[in-house]
């Protein structure tokens, strides 16, 4: 059993499995939508005094908050107790492509190199993990939803705004990856 | 108790997500270098189990744990708001390799510097509300 737990597991495993949370959600009268908390994030921090988008009562997206400090907690028992010990199966390709950058495959699930606090200081750094989240933000917000309220709940229930945003999403991802990542690597 | 619940379904998504390698900033590269069909199948699966489900809920009526009749909600059509957002949300998932499920996550597995990501997020998010009347919707 714990065998079948550390190792990572397959997509048609996890994919299913995500489909269920977003069913458990829906079930207990919510639903699934994490970016949705970086919004009841800035109405908590008083953003609703000054900008109406904000004033609204999150109160009623607790469960939200909640559902994100399990994924914390979650994440936090899989490094713990599931770890994976052997290094994660990226396909050489990528790992060849990402080396020409000059960013190095260490084997971790994310880079080392890249996703620590010395790193931020760095112009790349600011670019990656400042910008980079701004811009998850900024975009999720103005369309409406991220990777789990577009691309599973809204696809889902068959939504064209879901399948425009994720459209969206991936014109997005493939100028970065193909023009930008060569600019600022 | 009343979020319970909830914070098992999360302990549960947080546990996917890693075990999936969903949270991985290599795996997004290798997705949008078309290097494998890791995360087209967890998004492809997740979403023919999710289609399927919805349509059970939507053939039988079910209702939800307070007996209200469950619905997805509906989002206004618009193109450009998806569009132009879309893309901007894209930009961040490249760079950071991370989108917000997965960032809460990473926090979990003990990469504290994603904080900055998250509070960058927030910023954004911010950023966004206060200058949203510019924006075509």
């Amino acid at each position: 059993m714990i065998e079948l737990l550390i190792q990572p597991w397959p997509w048609y495993i996890s994919g299913p499995l995500i489909a269920i949370i977003m069913i458990l959600l829906l079930y207990f009268g919510g639903s699934f939508g994490v970016s949705s908390n970086l919004r009841s994030i800035c109405s908590i921090a008083g953003a609703g005094k000054k900008t109406p988008f904000f004033n609204y009562n999150w109160k009623d997206e607790i469960w939200n908050l909640i559902f994100i400090l399990g994924a914390v907690i979650g994440g936090f028992i899989s490094s713990i107790f599931f770890k994976n010990p052997n290094p994660i199966n990226i396909n050489i390709k990528t790992i060849n492509d990402l080396k020409a950058l000059g960013i190095s495959f260490d084997g971790n699930i994310i880079p080392h190199e890249i996703f620590n606090w010395e790193f931020l200081f760095s112009l790349q750094g600011f670019l990656i993990l400042i910008l980079g989240g701004f811009f998850v933000g900024f975009g999720s917000r103005w369309a409406g939803g991220c990777t789990s309220g577009h691309a599973i709940n809204g696809l889902s229930n068959l939504q064209i705004p879901s399948l425009i945003a994720v459209i969206g999403f991936f014109i997005g991802g493939l100028i970065v990856t193909y023009f930008i990542y060569p600019l600022i690597f | 108790m009343k979020y319970f619940k909830f914070l098992i379904t999360g302990v549960f998504f947080g546990i996917v997500m890693t075990k999936s390698e969903a949270i991985s900033w290599y795996r997004i590269q290798e997705m949008f270098r078309f290097d494998s069909f890791h995360m087209y199948g967890i998004i492809g699966s997740a979403l023919i189990t999710g289609i399927l489900f919805i349509q059970i809920i939507k053939f039988f009526n079910l209702k939800d744990i307070s007996g209200k009749k469950i619905e997805v909600k509906e989002k206004s059509f618009s193109i450009s708001r998806y569009l132009f957002g879309g893309i901007l949300f894209g930009f961040g998932w490249a760079l950071s390799g991370a989108c917000p499920g997965p960032m809460f996550t990473l926090i979990g597995n003990g990469y504290s510097v994603i904080l900055i990501v998250i509070i960058s997020a927030v910023f954004g998010t911010y950023v966004y509300g206060a200058t949203k009347k510019w924006l075509p919707h």
